[in-house]
């Protein structure tokens, strides 16, 4: 899963720190402009290497709090098919996570760095995922729309300008189609089943439309960061131009399971071979980026709950090493 | 882990001394009550097990951890589909059954606890699965020999992996270690009852379906023995046996879990997932 990057409200763009040596700017915008990717030993600009470590650093927290909301459902799930596939799911977004924050460590800032910023509120993470899973559907409307609108946000990360970045999206997106298509699958079996199984579907897809468009970030007009972003080529597109794409894709599918999209204004236009869609309730989405979300709260309360009512595990494996490590010096 | 015996060569060398010659020819019975009774037990221990361990998933000491508690859980589920699928329905049999029907081991549906008694119930737990599924590989029915052959490589790192966290918390600090000797002062109880050998189970080992348990116990004391050596703990003081969970008779612990994970197929029976 993905998370855009998010900043909070109301920050203005950042201009480029003065006293960077303009040779090695230049050298850097040049390369960055011959599509050369950027590695951890390389010279970067401080602001690049401060956007990047958010970026991926909030990537790689949504991965882990990702796992809350469908780990709701492992315990859960119909079937014993169903019960692996998303145990599987989830591990794969475990992984995602590791990766992820190895790549940000390429950085200079360590693990323990940001998990500790996670915790205290100061780093951010996907939006989408401070929604409750509230029923079966809803696991399967976060593997077809969250998981197709991170497939979105990734594939142009594959050719995001930093190489460790670059490379984990590679392989994070293999496995994010995999996730796209078993939610496809099981939303597929509802929408077809029985009475209760399509109300379910369509309730999951009602809840899970708009907080899904969401995930692109604010509107061009408002993404203080897009354009510094777009010109250092860690992104690769605009949140609305990613935004329109998901929606021109994601309708058909929704109108092929005989669901209906929770939204009066949706049209096609021919002139512009897409989509038009209603406004998107800014209000809301600003309210959660302020973890103000409905399950905000049980999120990183069960996150930071893991982290140090196990601290004690860590904390052993670390003694056990260093008795470990004395013995075979002496 | 200098304890442990090499697991992979010894798999294969056990297996070698005790299949007999032809042991994969022997014609399988669905229907046959002694058969489907032991895929029972072999079904629902993993079952159980793998579900409690999936309760740990997003909630482990570290992401490393928490993918491999995923990964033990994984391979236990894909173990109890292949064990039930022989025994009939799988998804029936696993959403369907209440606790009177279930014939898993008590060990396996004891709660969590914290990560130390999770470790020491993985230990005392795969140790014996290893154990059994080793000579599980020569059994006379074709189909519990390949599920057993499949299972051994991955319940081969189970025990490692559970052996490895016994010892770092045995001899870590001095909460880990009380923590360690709590979860085996609570898991030690249900041990006896990976020995006990009933009419059912005497039938299965007659039919050549079954191993018999009391052939390794002897050798299941030493590896446990020599991992909480490692670990610098002592062999916990033998408790009163508690046994029943082969004839479903189980903790209050089993009725929970299954509500949990029965809830959607029985509260929607007629629909498919």
């Amino acid at each position: 899963m993905y998370t855009t990057e998010l900043s909070k409200p109301g920050a203005t763009v950042q201009p480029i720190a003065p006293q960077e040596d303009p040779e090695l700017l230049a050298a850097f915008e040049a390369r960055v402009a011959a599509d050369e990717f950027i590695e951890p030993k390389d010279w970067m600009p401080e602001a690049y290497r401060k956007t990047l470590t958010r970026q991926i650093s909030q990537h790689a927290h949504s991965e882990i709090v990702g796992m809350l909301p469908e780990g709701n459902w492992i315990t859960r799930a119909p079937s014993l098919r169903r019960k692996a596939i998303l145990l599987a799911k989830v591990q794969d977004e475990a992984g995602h996570g590791l990766y992820l924050y190895c790549a940000a460590e390429t950085l200079g800032t360590s693990r323990e760095e940001m998990i500790e910023a996670l915790h205290s509120g100061k780093a951010k993470y996907s939006t989408i995922f401070n929604y409750p899973t509230l029923t079966w559907a809803d696991i399967a409307a976060i593997g077809w729309l969250v998981d197709g609108a991170a497939i979105m946000n990734q594939v142009p990360l594959q050719r995001t300008s930093y190489g460790p970045y670059a490379r984990a999206m590679v392989r994070v997106c293999k496995e994010e189609s995999f996730h796209q298509r078993q939610g496809y699958e099981a939303m597929t079996e509802l929408a077809n089943g029985t009475p209760e199984q399509k109300r379910m579907a369509q309730d999951a897809f009602n809840r899970w439309w708009w907080p899904s468009l969401m995930m692109f970030g604010p509107p061009d007009e408002n993404s203080p960061n897009t354009a510094q972003s777009l010109r250092w080529r860690i992104k690769r597109e605009t949140n609305d131009e990613l935004r329109q794409k998901f929606v021109d894709i994601t309708v058909p599918q929704a109108e092929f399971l005989g669901l209906t999209v929770p939204d009066p204004e949706l049209k096609w236009n021919e002139a512009k071979g897409g989509y038009d869609f209603g406004e998107i309730d800014w209000e809301e989405f600003y309210a959660v980026v302020r973890s103000e979300g409905p399950v905000a709260r049980e999120r990183i309360t069960a996150r930071r709950e893991a982290w140090t009512q196990n601290a004690w595990v860590r904390e052993a494996a670390a003694a056990h090493e260093a008795k470990r490590r004395s013995r075979a010096a002496a | 882990m200098p304890s442990l015996p090499p697991i992979r060569p010894e798999d294969e060398a056990v297996a070698e001394k005790l299949r007999p010659a032809g042991a994969f020819d022997a014609p399988s019975d669905a229907h046959d009550p002694v058969r489907a009774g032991y895929l029972l037990r072999l079904g629902d221990d993993a079952l159980i097990l793998g579900q409690r361990l999936s309760e740990w998933c997003g909630h482990a000491p570290s992401v490393e951890v928490d993918l491999s508690l995923a990964n033990l859980s994984l391979d236990l589920i894909g173990q109890a589909t292949l064990f039930l699928a022989e025994a009939g329905d799988a998804d029936r049999l696993a959403f369907k059954r209440d606790v009177l029907d279930f014939r898993n081991c008590w060990l396996v549906e004891q709660p969590n606890g914290d990560f130390a008694r999770t470790m020491v119930r993985q230990l005392l737990f795969s140790t014996w699965q290893h154990m059994l599924y080793q000579r599980l590989t020569a059994s006379s029915d074709a189909a519990v020999a390949g599920i057993a052959a499949k299972g051994v490589k991955e319940v081969a790192y189970h025990r490692e992996l559970a052996a490895e966290w016994v010892v770092r918390l045995g001899d870590g600090t001095d909460e880990s270690r009380a923590r360690t000797v709590d979860g085996l002062d609570w898991c030690w109880r249900f041990v006896p009852e990976l020995f006990e050998v009933d009419e059912e189970l005497a039938a299965a080992v007659q039919a050549g379906i079954a191993a018999d348990p009391r052939s390794f116990e002897e050798e299941y004391r030493a590896a446990v023995g020599a991992v909480l050596a490692d670990a610098t703990l002592p062999l916990p003081k033998d408790q009163r046996a508690i046994v029943g969970g082969r004839r479903g008779h189980h903790s209050e612990h089993l009725g929970h879990l299954l509500a949990i994970m029965q809830y959607l197929p029985r509260t929607y029976p007629d629909a498919k997932w």
